[in-house]
C-alpha cells in the first residue's frame, strides 16, 4: 500500500477535525506522526538523510515531520501480536548484532532460540553487556538495527513461542 | 564551538525549563527520561526522548555511562545536567569531557572543589571570605579542643555533604563523642567520605545567595543575591530577590566575597555562593558554593533580565560572558514558591500520585515553572517539587500581592501539596514585613495547634 499526498491531506484534515491533538500512525513502515499546533524542530543526525519525506499540505494548520532518520522506530509500545513475545533492551546503549563487526549475526529470522540463546549485544560505554532471548521460539522479526542505539525497553525483536521446536 | 544539540540530564521543572530555553535559541534537544517519566512534559517538549532506564534514579538518572552513552548515540554535542542527580559529580563531568561531550558547567576540578566542604573553606579562607569558626575534625581529641574554642552550639558536618545534608546539631559538650561517631559513619555510607568538620551554629541568621557566573578565564559577574531563609530542615521553599533589609554596605561585601571566592576557583559557568548571614552584627559567614543551576534562579532572572540557562550554553560554547553584559537590569523585586507534593497536615510527608487537574496562574508579573499538568502522574521515586510561581514587581509590595494572588486561584486537586502553607506565610506579618531568619518557618509550624490524629484510633 502506498500514501498518496491525497492521503496524507485527508489524515490531516480528520486530525483537525477531531478532538485529538496528535497522531502516530504506521503504515508498511511508513510512519506518520501528526500534531496539532505542533512546534517540533527538525532531527536530522549527521550525514544522515530521511528515509521517508512527507510534504507538509499547504493552508494547514498541523504540520508533518517524517520519522526521524537514524533513529530506529523506538515505540516499546507499538503494537505487537499477542502471540509474540517481545525480548526488549535491558538497559540503553548501542545494539550490535553480530559478536563483532562482519560477524554473522547472532541470530536471524526463523532461528530457533532458547531462554539462554544470545541475540545480540547492547555496548554502554565500551561494557559489552550480552543480551538473551528469554524465552524459547523462533525469532519472527528483527526490529533494533545493529550499530544504533536502543533505548531501555525497546523491542529488539519479536519471538513466536508456538514455533518452539 | 557551536553547541547544536544537548542532551538533557534530568526532570521535571527544570528538564522543562532547559528545553524552553533551548528551543528559543534553536538548539534541539534530547531528553533522558527514566520509564517513569516517558510521558511526561518535558518528554513533549524535547526534540526527542530516549529511555534511559527504568524509575529508580540509581539505575537511570544517576548513571553517568548511561547519560554519556544516551548522548554520544543520539549525536548531542553537550549535556545539562540541570540540579541534583549528576550535575554536581566531578567524575561525570570528567567523563563527558573524555568522550568530546561538552559538559555544560564548571570543570571536574571546580566541581571537586566545590564539592568538598573542606577544599571549599579553604579556598574561601584564601581570599578573605569570612568562615564560621570551625574546622576539621580527624580526631576526638582535636574535635574536643576545637569545639572547645567554637563554643556551643555547634554543627557537626560531612565534608561530602551539603544542602543540610550530613548534618548534626549539638548543644552539649557531653553529646559531642557520640555525635561525631555517627556523623563519620552516615557520612561514610551516604557520601563515600567519612570526613566530618565542625562549625559554629549560628542562631539567628538569614541565607542569603549571590548568583555568580563566571567565564573560566577569570572573569566573573554576579546577578545579585537572593534570600532563602524561610526553610523548612534545611529545605528552601520561599527565596526572593534582592534580599530585603540590609543595608547597601552588607550587600555589596557579600556580593564582592562571592566574586572572590568564584575568582579563586577561576570559575566557569552559572553558581551560587551561600552565606549565613548576622544582620544585627553585621557579620556574615560562607556556607557553600552550589556548582550547577539552582531551583530559585527564576527570581534572579526576573530582575536581572538574564536567562541564567542561555548564559550557561553561552558560556559552555566558548562565548563567554558577553551575553550577561549585553541585558539590561529590570529592577524590581521577585519572589518564588515552591509548590510541592507534600502534605502540611502529616508532618510533609512526600504525596505521589496523579494530578486530577490542575490550573496554575497567570498574569502581569506572574511567571511559573512546571511540568505538571492535568493527568501528571508524581512518581514517589523523585523530590517532591511540582512547580514553582515567581511573581516580579516594581518593588516587593508588588511583588507580594501578585504572588499572593497567584497562590489563591492556584488549584491542584489529587494530591496534597503546601499551597495552603505558601498562603498561610505570605500573608503573616513578620514574612510581610521582610528579613526573617532560617527558624522562622520552624516557628510558625510549632505555633499551630497540635492536630489530633483520628484516624489511629477510629
Amino acid at each position: 500500500m502506498t500514501l498518496t499526498a491525497r492521503d496524507v491531506a485527508e489524515i490531516t484534515r480528520l486530525l483537525e477535525e477531531s478532538s485529538f491533538d496528535e497522531l502516530e500512525l504506521e503504515i508498511d513502515g511508513l510512519k506518520i506522526h501528526l500534531r496539532r499546533n505542533g512546534d517540533i524542530p527538525r532531527f536530522l543526525a549527521k550525514g544522515d538523510r530521511p528515509q521517508t519525506q512527507v510534504a507538509s499540505p499547504e493552508d494547514s494548520g498541523a504540520r508533518l515531520i517524517a520519522a526521524p532518520p537514524g533513529i530506529p522506530p523506538a515505540n516499546p509500545r507499538a503494537p505487537i501480536d499477542p502471540h509474540l513475545t517481545p525480548v526488549s533492551a535491558p538497559l540503553l546503549g548501542t545494539f550490535y548484532r553480530a559478536p563483532k563487526p562482519g560477524a554473522p549475526p547472532f541470530v536471524e529470522v526463523g532461528a530457533s532460540v532458547e531462554p539462554e540463546t544470545v541475540i545480540g549485544i547492547i555496548e554502554v560505554m565500551k561494557l559489552m553487556n550480552a543480551v538473551r532471548a528469554g524465552a524459547r521460539g523462533v525469532v519472527r522479526e528483527i526490529r533494533a538495527r545493529d550499530g544504533t542505539l536502543v533505548e531501555y525497553g525497546e523491542t529488539l525483536l519479536l519471538i513466536d513461542a508456538r514455533e518452539s521446536r | 564551538m557551536s553547541i547544536r544539540r544537548i542532551l538533557v540530564a534530568n526532570r521535571g521543572e527544570i528538564a522543562a525549563r532547559i528545553v524552553r530555553t533551548c528551543r528559543k535559541l534553536d538548539i534541539e534537544t534530547v531528553l533522558a527520561a527514566s520509564e517513569a517519566d516517558r510521558d511526561s512534559l518535558p518528554a513533549r517538549l524535547a526534540t526527542r526522548t530516549v529511555c534511559i532506564g527504568p524509575a529508580h534514579p540509581t539505575a537511570s538518572y544517576l548513571k553517568p555511562e548511561l547519560q554519556v552513552q544516551a548522548a554520544l548515540g543520539t549525536g548531542c554535542d553537550a549535556i545539562h545536567p540541570g540540579y541534583g542527580f549528576l550535575s554536581e559529580r566531578a567524575a561525570f563531568a570528567r567523563l563527558c569531557e573524555q568522550h568530546g561531550v561538552t559538559f555544560i558547567g564548571p570543570t571536574a576540578d571546580q566541581l571537586a572543589i566545590a564539592g568538598d566542604k573542606l577544599a571549599a573553606r579553604a579556598a574561601a579562607q584564601a581570599v578573605d571570605v569570612p568562615l564560621a569558626p570551625g574546622g576539621e575534625a580527624p580526631s576526638r581529641d582535636v574535635a574536643r579542643e576545637l569545639a572547645m574554642r567554637i563554643g556551643m552550639p555547634l554543627l557537626v558536618k560531612a565534608a561530602g555533604g551539603g544542602g543540610g545534608r550530613g548534618m548534626k546539631l549539638i548543644e552539649r559538650a557531653e553529646d559531642l563523642d557520640g555525635a561525631l561517631e555517627l556523623a563519620a559513619a552516615e557520612a561514610g555510607a551516604a557520601f563515600g567520605d567519612a570526613r566530618v568538620y565542625l562549625e559554629r551554629f549560628v542562631t539567628r541568621a538569614r541565607h542569603v545567595e549571590v548568583q555568580v557566573l563566571g567565564d573560566g578565564a577569570g572573569n566573573i559577574v554576579h546577578l545579585g543575591e537572593r534570600d532563602c531563609s524561610v526553610q523548612r530542615r534545611y529545605q528552601k521553599i520561599i527565596e526572593e530577590t534582592p534580599a530585603p533589609g540590609i543595608p547597601d554596605t552588607l550587600r555589596s561585601r557579600l556580593h564582592d566575597a562571592a566574586l572572590r571566592f568564584a575568582a579563586r576557583l577561576r570559575y566557569r559557568g552559572a553558581g551560587t555562593v551561600e552565606f549565613l548571614v548576622d544582620v544585627e552584627r553585621d557579620e556574615f559567614y560562607f556556607l557553600e558554593m552550589n556548582a550547577r543551576i539552582q531551583v530559585e534562579h527564576p527570581v534572579t532572572e526576573a530582575v536581572s533580565g538574564v536567562d541564567i540557562v542561555a548564559a550557561q550554553v553561552a558560556i559552555a560554547s566558548g562565548g563567554g560572558l558577553r551575553l550577561v553584559r549585553g541585558e539590561a537590569w529590570r529592577d524590581g523585586c521577585a519572589i518564588e514558591c515552591r509548590i510541592n507534593a507534600e502534605d502540611p497536615a502529616r508532618d510533609f510527608a512526600p504525596s505521589p500520585g496523579t494530578v486530577r487537574s490542575v490550573r496554575w496562574p497567570d498574569g502581569e508579573g506572574i511567571r511559573v515553572d512546571t511540568h505538571i499538568e492535568s493527568g501528571a502522574r508524581v512518581p514517589p521515586y523523585y523530590d517532591s517539587l511540582l512547580g514553582k510561581i515567581i511573581a516580579h514587581g516594581r518593588d516587593r509590595a508588588q511583588a507580594l500581592a501578585r504572588l499572593r494572588a497567584a497562590i489563591a486561584v492556584t488549584r491542584i486537586e489529587g494530591i496534597a501539596t503546601n499551597l495552603a502553607l505558601h498562603a498561610e506565610i505570605l500573608a503573616d506579618p513578620e514574612f510581610m514585613a521582610g528579613g526573617v531568619d532560617t527558624g522562622y518557618l520552624a516557628r510558625v509550624l510549632g505555633k499551630r495547634p497540635a492536630r489530633v490524629a483520628v484516624a489511629q484510633h477510629g
